[in-house]
């Protein structure tokens, strides 16, 4: 099979497949979900074909344009449909149908009490279908239609169970923090065309060198707000919290694999307009780093356990953001950190759903404890993908993380230090997070009620989860064990990447890096070790602690709703009731002072109708006279 | 007799006239008001004609008799349909038009 053929099959099977799900309806529940799982599939195939028909090729070969149809042949704007095969774009395609498809596997029995499952299926093969295209697409506005399409799927699925107010608050809260995004994306294609004149990457690109930096930083920092937007990043990031309302399979592809690294997607593959300004690249460091702290903290407080991961997801796409941001020295390193924390946290959003289909559906950590004797697979799935995202040596994170942060130490001035020591140090936050996570979790003694304990809730009879979802879970952890030994190895991912990323000069970073790998290692076992000391030495209590000032504000994620309720929300409230009362006294004032102007004076005019012939010949001799009087005056 | 007498009398008949449409209440007698007025044209036409020797004001006196002919006709009829309808020939009682 061809690339191009392919190409196009690994969408068009997975939005088909949505669209029966979608018409037929209530007909297709007993099977809906098994075509759903073949849909993504299949989509996985075509993506190791696509793969191995890339690896076919010479490197210099590896970029195949699919061209599919004009789309908007509109005088100057003339916009081609089509796809773009490279090694960036079949990285994605891997990540998200392999990943994907697991999710999906899991998915059908995590799903399989709820009697929308069909539904669900469907809006997850549109998200598939959707990301495809994101990736896919060789312009800007090919790759916003997929742009869309991943919101919408995410609006949808957050907002699944949507007779539940607060779930479709969340969703609607998600949707509109992503539209704000989207603008800059819009803005920043306006400013394409209007400095570039097409919206299409290749011309864009290299078009790119030659711009002036005013417009580069321009369109820049408006891509920086969209990557913001669909990745949570600082100052968009409100959203990602709140999303967790969706059922869990949702969580672990759609706000930790997949569409939530979009941004990263974006940034990297708008890396020649990044260069051409280092202003805009600075800020996406600088979002990267705030994000990264910012997802840290709120991380450590958190007792909802997808909520936590949320925090770190967040928190691991600003490495990614950091990284894409450094220019080409990085954009491999996000762009394996992406594949690599695609694997491990999928995995424990997975393993966090399989303790939650374990324990009635319980989120608050605070009422597990001591689950890893009950659930042993889910367990030690969970500890890989634990392990990896701390940075254990040997496993999937300590490959790619260590990495990033090694490329921010590389640099001259103030920058290498401070973006370098924020890496590090959350580096550490890391550890101490996730540890929590963990021990809270699977050690320490039971806080549900077994029975015995005096433990407060209904009775609680943890159990493994059947096969179908711990088969994905446990795929998912050899991956998070493997894949960035595997990939990093004599740095094949990065010459797979080389001919999109560029190829970077070896720049060395301001401290030795066995010293940044040493201390990246002191710091992770002193997080995990703080960790144990609180949450698994000594007993957790059921009612969290007051706690610090930092503490409660990160409980409360560092008041993020109350600085945009304050900052966007208000003002714009009161800026609407201005104008809707402008709107009310000054505009239909206006109109319906005309028309009561008009009534009023046929009222009065009314009063000379009355009727009378007698009045009337009056009027008429008076008029008489008087014309007769003003001619003869003429006259005179 | 100087010819001037014909328009005064004319201009006095048209006040008459006038008068009558203008303070009497019944149709009939404010009609005949309406008479007098066309009638005092009539005169002022055909004594103008005289003072010209031009005879187009005596054929436009007959015009308007012809006129005033067929509109007393049309006229009384109207006045006597209101009276069999609401036994009145008061014109003040004839305003149901206003609104």
């Amino acid at each position: 099979m061809s690339i191009d053929l392919a190409a196009i099959l690994i969408v068009a099977v997975p939005l088909a497949s949505a669209g029966v799900l979608l018409l037929l309806g209530r007909r297709s529940d007993g099977w809906g979900h098994w075509l759903g799982v073949l849909a993504s599939a299949a989509s996985a195939v075509m993506a190791f074909v696509i793969l191995f028909g890339l690896l076919g090729r010479g490197a210099e070969d590896r970029a195949v344009d699919v061209h599919l149809f004009s789309w908007i042949p509109a005088g100057e704007l003339d916009v081609d449909a089509g796809f773009l095969v490279d090694p960036l774009s079949a990285t994605f395609l891997l990540l998200i149908t392999f990943v994907g498809t697991l999710i999906h596997v899991y998915a059908v029995a995590y799903m399989e009490h709820d009697d929308d499952r069909r539904r669900f299926f469907a809006y997850l093969n549109l998200f598939i279908a959707a990301m495809l295209i994101l990736v896919l697409a060789d312009s800007f506005a090919l790759l916003f239609v997929g742009w869309e399409g991943v919101g919408l799927a995410s609006y949808l699925l957050i907002g699944f169970w949507n007779q539940r107010t607060e779930y479709a608050v969340a969703a609607k809260k998600a949707f509109v923090m992503n539209r704000v995004g989207d603008m800059g994306l819009i803005i920043a294609m306006g400013a394409m065309f209007a400095s570039i004149g097409s919206v299409d990457f290749e011309t864009v690109f290299a078009a790119a060198p030659e711009l002036s930096e005013g417009w580069a930083t321009a369109i820049g920092i408006a891509l920086l707000i969209g990557a913001c937007g669909k990745s949570a990043q600082f100052p968009l990031q409100a959203w990602l919290g709140d999303a967790m309302a969706g059922p869990t399979p949702v969580s672990a592809l759609i706000h930790a694999a997949t569409m939530v690294t979009a941004g990263v997607y974006l940034v990297v593959r708008s890396g020649a307009i990044f260069e051409a300004s280092p202003t805009a690249q600075l800020l996406v460091v600088i979002v990267g780093a705030i994000t990264l702290v910012f997802g840290a903290i709120v991380g450590c407080a958190k007792d909802d356990i997808k909520k936590a991961l949320a925090a770190s997801t967040m928190s691991q796409i600003g490495y990614m953001m950091l990284a894409a941001g450094l220019g080409p020295i990085g954009y491999a390193f996000a762009i394996f950190h992406l594949l690599t924390h695609g694997f491990f946290k999928a995995g424990m959003f997975l393993g966090a759903g399989s303790v939650m289909h374990g324990m009635n559906d319980e989120v608050n950590m605070r009422g597990f404890g001591g689950l890893s004797r009950f659930m042993k697979v889910t367990w030690i799935t969970f500890g890989l993908g634990w392990l990896a995202i701390i940075g254990f040596p040997g496993l999937s994170g300590f490959w790619s993380k260590d990495k990033i942060i090694e490329a921010a130490f590389v640099g001259e001035g103030w920058q290498p230090w401070v973006f370098g020591m924020v890496a590090l140090l959350a580096a550490g936050l890391t550890a101490f997070y996730m540890s929590r996570l963990f021990f809270m979790t699977f050690h320490g003694k039971a806080r549900w009620n077994d029975g015995k304990n005096e433990a407060p809730g209904p009775e609680q009879h943890p159990h493994e989860s059947p096969l179908l979802m711990t088969v994905p879970m446990i795929v998912l952890a050899v991956g998070s064990l493997g894949l960035g030994a595997f990939l990093a190895f004599g740095d094949r991912f990065f010459h797979w990447l080389e001919p999109v990323t560029g190829h970077a000069e070896h720049h060395d970073p301001v401290i030795p890096i066995p010293v940044i790998m040493g201390a990246t290692v002191v710091l992770m076992l002193i997080g995990v070790l703080l960790a144990w000391r609180q949450y698994w030495a000594s007993s957790v209590p059921l009612m969290p602690p007051t706690g610090s000032v930092l503490t409660r504000a990160a409980r409360r994620d560092l008041y993020q709703d109350s600085v945009n309720e304050a900052v966007f929300a208000r003002p714009g409230t009161h800026t609407v009731r201005t104008l809707t009362y402008a709107d009310t006294a000054v505009v239909d004032g206006a109109v319906n002072g005309l028309g009561a102007g008009a009534v009023g004076l046929g009222e009065r005019l009314r009063k000379l109708q009355n009727g009378h012939v007698r009045s009337y010949s009056a009027a008429m001799s008076v008029g008489v006279v008087l014309v007769l009087v003003i001619v003869l005056v003429a006259r005179i | 007799m100087s010819i001037l007498n014909y328009l005064v009398l004319s201009g006095i008949l048209f006040a008459i006239g006038g008068t009558a449409v203008l303070v009497r209440r019944n149709a009939i007698v404010a009609f005949m008001g309406v008479e007098l007025m066309l009638n005092a044209a009539n005169l002022t036409l055909v004594t103008f004609a005289r003072m010209h020797g031009d005879l187009t004001g005596q054929v436009i006196a007959f015009f308007v008799m012809v006129v005033a002919a067929a509109e007393v006709v049309i006229g009384l009829a109207i006045i006597v349909s209101i009276f069999r309808t609401r036994g009145s020939a008061s014109l003040d009682d004839a305003s149901l038009l206003k609104s």
